[in-house]
């Protein structure tokens, strides 16, 4: 077992399950970073796995595929801004109702386009690429494991870094990080909390349809019904162990990708039945959010004493 | 009635109308027959007895996650959970209606078994929470799944009938609850439902366990300066939370639609139960009328979907515009204050007179 | 001085949501270059004027003229673009940002698509130059005391350009010395040119740099006057309607034999592992009211949630009424006739959305008289719900009425009565009458001194050293954790003397009296 967890597969496997995760971690994050909890990714990420199926389809392009989604994405965004921002309706139920609607819409939308109830079987769309570094698959090992990865993959690499800088280095990222800490503090040097919480959920939609995108285009090549299947959900939890920074959020979804990759070997060497395979991304969001959360309160008690 | 309490009843019936206006208009896009899907969603439930007694035989799993979720929501425990804990009902008291055959017990320790298999699993955030600090949110949302794959497994591998497909063993004939009205599949469940309803309003209204929980959702802060003991509270809240919908699943299991526990995926009444707090403002006692209103609508569109060409999944849009407006705070809130600057400035004028 | 006017606020009427009328019809007029004075007590409207000034909040009625012509102030950003600069009396800055940071949030110089820091941090040096204020440019803002969190705060408003500065009840957290500094500050941004509202109901302190004063009640406006021509009796007596005296027949004291409270070494960190109280001891008998005075932040907030069982992470020991709390409950410490009326009413005294019955119960409804063993007597809590609402004058509609719609003054009132009617043998008031009208004050003040007569122990932790004077037996001044100053005899105590030891400048070696042993 330990060759098979040592191959440049498992290395593999593992950037391709945490790449929608990191996708919609990131989207948690800046929400997060302007002080909302955005629970309404998956419903977010469900819509754009549809929409990049559907687009790529009619376009026959991938890119201008991803190209659409990511706008209705940050569309996706604004329409949740809306209504929390502007007609106040708590985040968690706005939430709801979006994710609700996403799942019965997707099936709407997808009877209405091709007749399909379940999986999109009759949609031909098209998948985002994979690219061969030319060197660097040269490389033993490394270059196995990051040649012939999704090119979506290497944009959530760079999502990270831009995103990083672009929070920590830029006046709209210290606006956003400050309106999320202090709102009122923001607002009273004439910093306009909505509209900053607006950009933070659009920036947010777009990064989760990138992850939807890649779920029907690139981990997959086609639709199914609930596909997003709590991804955006595990995101939130991710975002919060990462204290939601872009690079705490990409170390964990790592660790996701990692446990993923471990229980897909589990199950090639039926040592695990499939159903239990099925439950370790949600499992180990779980231990992970006990054990980060123990680690800080023990921290927090060790700091006042007893 | 003061007007911001007329005020607030308006606004629901407005969110509910712009809802259905938003879904009649989806409709005409979608459909080649639009009046006459529109005729059956809003007419069908009352075309038939059949039909009548399907919206009443819905009613009754809302009213149970319902109520569950007004509990833990009135807790300000926002353990979405309750979605598992139904499934997880329902996969107890099947494993116990398969095997356990006596007359009367059979129902009676099935559903028990139920309600303590939900009170369980939906207390496991609570535990979480306490021990770690971990918010039960997140937590609830992850062992929603837990609860789904757990119970395909043991469909797969316990209870599966080989003669079946995908279906457990056959429930013993002495565990389904009795139908009450001939002609329908309304069954002794309702009664249950009702009952529960109730008590959990007589819980929250007027025992000194729910004022304490009430007071911890109103002002955490508050209740532990007050002297509640808030970790009783975190975990009652959610076990009777998840008891109401482990009973849910269990009753819906044992009624007389399932003959076998074959639930492949999650059944979205924990989702819909959010619908019914919301509109009955987490008070128990109106999850039954919250639940008959959500129960004709999806009656409604499930015959719109056999007799014509629009799906049933357009229910699910209504239902989340009208989370989305009942509960926004600002909708129509111009007019409100209006209405309360009114009041305010004709009370400062009866001051100046007297 | 130029008599220009600058400014017109016009027969201004503000409702809030929950149908408080804040403002009724408020006028107020600026000449350029002034101190102005907006007086009034708690609760009479003046906050609710400037946010309306500031853009946080829209009038119902009314018109402001800038400079003769008229605007309308939708938010904070067109106040400032205006050259309208507010210090709010919480202060408005993020903790974990330096104080460059802060100045520069929301106008960040930018290199490129960055900020550029090195030009923010020397933009925010320069601009502390030119006023003269002696800062680290480079601090986080959660590091530095109040006094100079209120200089960012100015720095804030000047680096955007502001004209006319807001200063909302400026001098509530300051001490004496740290409040003559400000004034020198203040007179000095007059010089050049800067007109100054100046929000404040200390009578003394606007006598001392104000030019004119408009005086507010009951959300109208009394009149605008020249601080030279009226005196400070003329002042209250607008202000309030009717002379007002803060002194109270105090009986003479009578101590019960044993001790109530004792407090041996406690120490006390906050969550972030900070000293906040550091090896504190003292006694508090029946029949004594302590008062403790001190700058907030200083040790109070955290020696009182230990005091009430809200903390129990300490070191040390804690007796009442001679048993350890340490293995205690808060419904335990509670049970020891233990009463506690918290610093923020709105955040732990009440829940808002629930009606005044429910929260006038929530320290009781396990006793006998309101529950029996599972269901609460409704009958019973009723009646005794009206009883209490008439014996505390809380003006409502009902007993049913949510708190949150009540005024600030009649919410304390719920909180006192709550805590007053379990007849508890201690009783720790932190702030208690913080925000609200000069009447519902003295009511509670009344009402302190009736319990220490009756045998009642009493701790007062205020920010008003009026109050704390009027009331201790005993007071105390906190500093850094510890008791830097220590009186039995409250009396000969100076207000000079008082704010030294609340800096720090003097430091008590011994403290007599602490104890009773």
């Amino acid at each position: 077992m330990w060759s098979a967890v040592l191959s440049p597969d498992f290395f593999s496997t593992m950037l391709r399950a945490a790449t929608p995760i990191l996708f919609a971690t990131l989207g948690a994050s800046i929400a997060a970073k302007a002080g909302i909890t955005n629970m309404a990714l998956e419903g977010m990420m469900l819509f754009s796995a549809l929409f990049g199926v559907i687009f790529s389809s009619l376009t026959q392009s991938a890119w201008l595929g991803l190209l659409i989604t990511v706008i209705l994405g940050g569309i996706m965004g604004l329409i949740l801004a809306f209504f929390v921002l502007n007609l106040k309706t708590d985040e968690i139920l706005a939430a709801v109702a979006f994710n609700l609607v996403a799942t019965g819409g997707t099936v709407l939308i997808m009877v209405a386009f091709s007749g399909d109830r379940g999986v999109s079987s009759s949609i031909r769309s098209v998948a985002a690429p994979t690219v061969v570094i030319p060197f660097v698959s040269q490389v033993p090992f490394i270059g196995k494991i990051l040649s012939g990865q999704n090119v979506l993959t290497w944009f959530a690499l760079l999502a990270v870094v831009v995103l990083h800088l672009f929070l920590y280095k830029t006046p709209l990222g210290l606006s956003i990080r400050s309106v999320g800490e202090n709102k009122n503090a923001a607002e009273s040097v004439g910093i306009n909390s909505r509209k900053i919480q607006y950009i933070a959920l659009v920036i947010s939609g777009a990064l989760a349809s990138a992850g939807g995108f890649y779920l029907s285009g690139g981990y997959m090549n086609m639709f199914t019904k609930d596909m997003s299947s709590g991804r955006g959900f595990i995101a939130l939890a991710a975002s919060s162990m990462g204290g939601n920074t872009p690079v705490g959020g990409f170390l964990v979804s790592l660790l996701f990708g990692i446990a993923q990759a471990f229980a897909n070997i589990m199950q090639l060497m039926a040592i695990m039945p499939y159903e239990i395979v099925l439950m370790v991304p949600y499992l180990a969001t779980l231990i992970g959010l006990g054990v980060y959360y123990y680690a800080q309160k023990k921290r927090k008690e060790r700091l006042s004493g007893k | 009635m003061s007007s911001a309490k007329k005020f607030d009843i308006l606004r629901t019936l407005l969110s509910v109308l712009i809802a259905l206006g938003i879904s009649f208009v989806l409709i005409f896009m979608l459909s080649e027959q639009p009046v006459e899907a529109i005729k059956n969603l809003l007419l069908g439930p009352l075309s038939s007895k059949r039909n009548m007694g399907n919206v009443i035989e819905s009613m009754i799993p809302l009213i149970f996650t319902g109520t569950g979720v007004c509990i833990m929501f009135s807790a300000n425990q926002i353990n979405l959970s309750g979605e598992g804990a139904f499934q997880i009902g329902g996969l107890a008291a099947s494993c116990v209606a398969i095997y356990f055959t006596a007359d009367l017990l059979s129902p009676a320790a099935a559903l028990l078994c139920a309600g303590l298999a939900g009170a369980v699993f939906s207390v496991i955030p609570a535990i979480l929470k306490i021990a770690t600090t971990a918010s039960e949110m997140v937590s609830s949302l992850m062992i929603n799944y837990l609860a789904l794959y757990f119970g395909i497994y043991m469909l797969n591998n316990v209870i599966a009938d080989p003669k079946a497909s995908a279906a457990s063993y056959e429930l013993c004939e002495a565990s389904e609850l009795p139908v009450l009205l001939d002609g329908t599949r309304v069954h002794l469940g309702l009664i249950i439902a009702l009952l529960v309803a109730v008590l959990g309003y007589f819980f929250l209204y007027r025992t000194k366990m729910g004022y304490e929980l009430r007071l911890t959702g109103e002002n955490g802060a508050f209740a532990k300066y007050s002297g509640v003991n808030i970790v009783k509270v975190v975990v009652v809240s959610q076990l009777l939370g998840g008891f109401i919908s482990g009973l849910g699943g269990g009753v819906e299991m044992l009624s007389p639609i399932y003959s076998r526990f074959n639930w492949t995926s999650l059944t979205g009444y924990g989702w819909d139960a959010i619908i019914i707090s919301t509109l009955a403002k987490n008070n128990p006692l109106y999850t039954p009328f919250a639940a008959l209103f959500l129960a004709y609508l999806r009656t409604g569109a499930s015959i719109m979907a056999r007799r014509t060409d629009v799906t049933l999944e357009i229910v699910q849009i209504t239902q989340g515009i009208i989370i989305i407006l009942v509960v926004a705070e600002q909708f129509l809130s111009k007019y409100r204050h209006r209405l309360i600057a009114k009041e305010a400035k004709a009370a400062l004028k009866e001051e100046e007179v007297a | 001085m130029d008599n220009q006017i600058l400014l017109q606020m016009n027969h201004i009427m503000k409702i809030y949501g929950n149908g408080v009328v804040a403002n009724e019809d408020v006028s107020l007029e600026l000449r350029r270059g002034e101190i102005h004075a907006l007086l009034g007590e708690n609760g009479a409207g003046k906050s609710t004027l400037m946010k309306v000034l500031f853009g946080i909040e829209a009038p119902d009625q009314g018109e402001i003229l800038l400079k003769g012509s008229p605007v309308t102030i939708k938010s904070p950003q067109s106040a400032i673009s205006m050259g309208i600069g507010m210090v709010h009396q919480h202060f408005m800055l993020v903790p974990s940002l330096t104080v460059a940071e802060n100045i520069i949030l929301g106008v960040a110089p930018k290199k490129g698509l960055f900020i550029d820091m090195g030009k923010a941090v020397s933009a925010a040096e320069n601009i502390a130059k030119e006023y003269n204020f002696d800062i680290d440019v480079n601090q986080r803002v959660e590091e530095i005391p109040v006094g100079v969190k209120q200089k960012v705060e100015i720095l804030k408003a000047l680096y955007r350009g502001a004209e006319i500065l807001i200063l909302d009840e400026p001098t509530a957290v300051l001490t004496p010395q740290e409040t003559d500094e400000l004034f020198v500050q203040l007179i000095k941004l007059k010089e050049k040119g800067h007109t100054i509202i100046f929000i404040s109901h200390k009578l003394d302190e606007i006598k001392k740099i104000c030019d004119r004063a408009t005086i507010m009640r009951n959300g109208r406006s009394m009149g605008t006057y020249n601080v030279a021509d009226i005196t400070t009796q003329e002042m209250s007596r607008l202000m309030v309607g009717r002379e007002v005296s803060l002194t109270f027949d105090k009986k003479e004291q009578r101590l019960t034999e044993d001790v109530l409270l004792r407090v041996r070494n406690l120490t006390v960190h906050n969550s972030q592992g900070v000293l906040k109280v550091d090896n504190l001891s003292f006694d508090l008998k029946g029949g004594e009211i302590l008062g403790i005075a001190g700058v907030e932040g200083n040790g109070q907030t955290e020696l009182i949630d230990t005091l009430t069982g809200l903390n129990k992470r300490y070191q040390g020991e804690i007796d009442v009424k001679g048993q350890s709390i340490a293995p205690m409950s808060i419904a335990d410490i509670r049970g020891k006739k233990l009463a506690h009326i918290p610093e923020d009413r709105m955040a732990s005294g009440c829940a808002r959305n629930l009606s005044i019955q429910e929260n006038l119960f929530s320290n009781q409804y396990k006793s006998p008289e309101y529950s029996g063993r599972q269901l609460l007597k409704t009958k019973a809590i009723e009646r005794r719900s009206d009883e209490l609402i008439r014996e505390f004058k809380i003006k409502c509609s009902s007993r049913k009425q949510s708190v949150g719609m009540l005024s600030g003054g009649n919410i304390q009132k719920v909180i006192v009565a709550r805590e007053f009617s379990t007849a508890p043998d201690i009783i720790i008031a932190n702030q208690p009458t913080r925000g609200i009208d000069v009447g519902a004050a003295s009511f509670i003040r009344q009402r302190l001194l009736e319990f220490r007569d009756a045998g009642c122990a009493v701790i007062l932790v205020s920010a008003d050293l009026t109050e704390i004077f009027s009331l201790s037996d005993r007071l105390a001044v906190m500093y850094k954790g510890k008791f830097a100053g220590f009186f039995t005899d409250v009396g000969s105590v100076t207000e000079d003397e008082l704010g030294q030891h609340m800096l720090g400048i003097k430091r008590a070696e011994v403290l007599e009296g602490v104890v009773y042993e």
